[in-house]
């Protein structure tokens, strides 16, 4: 398969490994932003091919695992009322609100939709008159364009009874508060490939130089992440902190500017809570004045619940590379991704649950 | 900083659709809801079909349901499904499939021309397979109270040897076959269902494993243990095996095919093929002096021309299945909580 295969040989592998342990001479810890990035590196062990001085630690860009628990709370509070048609997709379905996950709600009748796209969930609105559809809308800068769009095309073609209750994203300020933490062990990021695809690199450059960390728009096979690793040890190495493109293949620097016009005139920039991170300021977008009619966290405000939370999953750690999913007294044994105790045992692209489903040895389950 | 996270949710009181999906959530209602109440040494075999000899007679026999949307799907129908389903868990045990039975379940206000295309679908099915469907059922339920057509068929099969195919007779060292590439089918249904559109249109891989199966046992292998790749794919199949067996499964995952329609697919949706739905593959386990003349055997039928060796058991435990992937890593693969589910981006 094109732009698949090509990355994936073992000899372009080992031969960039060789080079980056070539010009390694001291220890280097390098934070992956992108739950892909992390489930690629789990999958195709490619720690294992790298000199013992280079740490890998696995950032906060899955959004399944960041988006707070209160969101989650009025999700389920929502798609259980009998007037909704709830859409969301797949994997936000099975994540663990307080009492109970989405995918319960539907085990008890309410009238919850796996979709592939906003725009799915905006055709089931126009063939579903009478009943409210709320589109969950989740995600970083990836996703943010297409629910923009479906915010958009709703008010054009005048559908009343379509809202989003939104819950994005935003990586720049994420990599800000993870470097401005005063004991942050982060010396280089590679960031995600996809997001600067919309959003093009320019704003990397000031943080860049404000935290002196070599950034590399880096992509999701596992040569595009070795290559990603070189550059920043590279720079490392000398002492730089640039912003580098590896993934030249489907970034631009200015990004995708009707993606980016799309965005504008949908959200506006605003504060954000992240799921065992906290609030960040202007890290996530919401629905601008001009589509609070869409707001379905507005239309349903009376549907918001106090979070109630619990301490025996780390996820705030696991989020921020503090800590390795294995580093979890709970991980594999009362945490597994069939009884998770938290978000990231939950989506595929969470780090607990790419090592869990790509342990190489059989967990102790004695714990159990 | 704040640190919240919910708390575990355990709410197994109601049946959710993960339950069906063959993974581990379906493991426990067998184990904790149906086995309690329900004991006998063939039910214990959970394999695909039940083996028992009436006045010498040595017989298999096996049922399964059909639930499928939509009831046409690109290289099928529910139809042809429910007629090879059956044979197929019929020729892993190692039988000659004989007669079948068909109960069909019908929404209220499904169009008659819709049932009769299905049971022409079933006809040319029962034909292709050489079973004859002799028995059968029909019940009507109120509109809104099923999917259209649920069909349910059981079947009965000739046992012409007295081998014990089965994860039983599984051997260390023994070679593991697979008849094709991987995935077709699951994949081929959900794009047909949500409407995505691929530059390579899919299509199910939906066929009868008789043939290829009385084969191999007519030219004299000693075939050890065969399964088909159905719900839960490859990785399904395997990990049961293992379990039963209580061997360690080790697998190379570049000897696995998959078509690059799949592949693409899969990519773009988040999801493992080895965990994608077939209706047309199966496993052989055979001794590894068998492999070369069992290859040759399964390479002379369609269903099964692209049969390759993708593994071996070990001479070890635990019960697990680990595959070596293209750079040498290995990772272990395991039964899924529920469904797969497409990811966010």
């Amino acid at each position: 398969m094109k732009f698949l295969h090509e990355y994936r040989q073992r000899k372009d592998i080992e031969r960039t490994a060789r080079q980056i342990a070539r010009i390694t001479t001291r220890p280097w810890t390098i934070m992956e932003v992108c739950g892909g990035q992390t489930h690629a590196i789990v999958k195709y062990g490619l720690q294992q091919f790298l000199p013992p001085e280079i740490t890998l630690v696995h950032g906060p860009g899955c959004p399944v695992c960041v988006t707070p628990l209160e969101i989650i709370d009025q999700a389920i509070a929502i798609a259980s009322r009998r007037d909704v048609i709830f859409c969301s997709f797949g994997d936000m379905l099975r994540v663990p609100g307080s009492d109970r996950d989405l995918l319960a709600v539907k085990a008890q009748g309410g009238d919850i939709r796996m979709v592939y796209s906003p725009l799915h969930a905006l055709e089931i609105a126009r063939q579903n008159p009478t009943r409210k559809v709320v589109f969950f809308a989740v995600g970083f800068e990836t996703t943010a364009p297409a629910n923009a769009m479906a915010a958009f095309l709703a008010r054009e073609k005048g559908l009343r009874n379509f809202s989003l209750l939104v819950s994005q994203f935003l990586v720049p300020p994420a990599i800000e508060a993870i470097s401005g933490v005063a004991d942050s062990r982060v010396q280089a990021y590679l960031a995600a490939g996809h997001v600067c695809a919309v959003t093009g690199f320019e704003s990397y450059h000031a943080l860049a130089r404000r935290f002196s960390v070599p950034i590399v728009v880096t992509g999701f096979e596992p040569l595009d992440i070795l290559q990603g690793v070189l550059m920043c040890v590279r720079q490392l190495q000398c002492g730089e902190n640039r912003v580098q493109n590896q993934y030249a293949r489907a970034v631009e620097r200015a990004g995708n500017q009707r993606a980016q016009d799309m965005l504008q005139q949908v959200f506006a920039v605003s504060a954000q809570n992240w799921r065992g991170v906290g609030k960040i300021p202007a890290s996530g977008l919401r629905l601008c004045a001009a589509f609070s009619e869409l707001d379905a966290g507005l239309l349903f405000a009376d549907e918001k619940q106090p979070a109630c939370d619990t301490s025996e999953c780390i996820s705030g750690e696991i989020m921020q590379g503090r800590k390795k999913p294995f580093e979890c007294p709970h991980f594999g044994r009362r945490c597994q991704p069939q009884h998770p105790l938290g978000a990231p045992m939950v989506s595929s692209e969470g780090p607990c649950a790419a090592y869990y489903r790509y342990r190489a040895q059989v967990i102790s389950n004695d714990a159990v | 900083m704040d640190i919240d996270c919910p708390l575990p949710v355990n709410s197994e009181e109601t049946i959710r659709l993960g339950h069906g999906s063959g993974g581990e959530l379906s493991q426990n209602l067998f184990r904790n809801s149906i086995f309690p109440h329900i004991k006998n040494p063939h039910l214990e075999h959970l394999h695909d079909s039940a083996r028992f000899a009436i006045d010498g007679a040595r017989l298999a026999f096996t049922t399964d349901s059909f639930v499928i949307s939509p009831l046409f799907f690109p290289g099928g129908d529910i139809g042809e499904l429910a007629v090879y389903g059956t044979v197929n868990d019929l020729a892993m045990g190692g039988a000659r499939p004989m007669y079948l039975s068909c109960s069909l379940i019908l929404e209220e206000g499904l169009p008659l021309k819709t049932l009769e295309r299905v049971m022409a679908s079933m006809g040319r099915a029962a034909e292709q397979a050489g079973v004859q469907l002799v028995t059968g059922d029909t019940k009507v339920v109120e509109r809104g109270k099923g999917d259209g057509l649920y069909i349910n068929t059981a079947g009965v099969g000739l046992l012409e040897h007295d081998r014990d195919i089965g994860p039983g007779s599984i051997r260390d060292g023994d070679r593991i076959l697979l008849s094709g590439d991987i995935g077709r089918h699951g994949m081929a249904v959900m794009a047909s269902r949500e409407g995505l559109a691929f530059d390579t249109p899919l299509q199910s891989d939906c066929a009868p494993l008789h043939a290829p199966v009385l084969d191999l046992l007519r030219a004299g292998i000693n075939v050890h243990c065969l399964r088909d790749l159905t719900r839960g794919g490859l990785a399904t199949a395997l990990v049961e095996l293992a379990r039963a067996r209580g061997r360690l499964l080790m697998l190379e995952e570049s000897s696995v095919a998959v078509d690059p329609s799949v592949e693409g697919a899969c990519e773009l949706l988040g999801l493992d093929p080895f965990y994608v739905a077939n209706e047309g593959r199966f496993v052989v386990f055979v001794a590894p002096e068998e492999e070369q003349s069992a290859l040759n055997i399964l390479h002379r039928h369609t269903v099964s021309a692209d049969s390759r060796v993708i593994g071996e058991v070990a001479p070890s435990d635990p019960a697990a299945v680990v595959m070596r992937n293209i750079l040498g890593c290995e990772r272990l693969l395991d039964l899924l909580p529920g469904e797969q589910l497409p990811r966010i981006c």
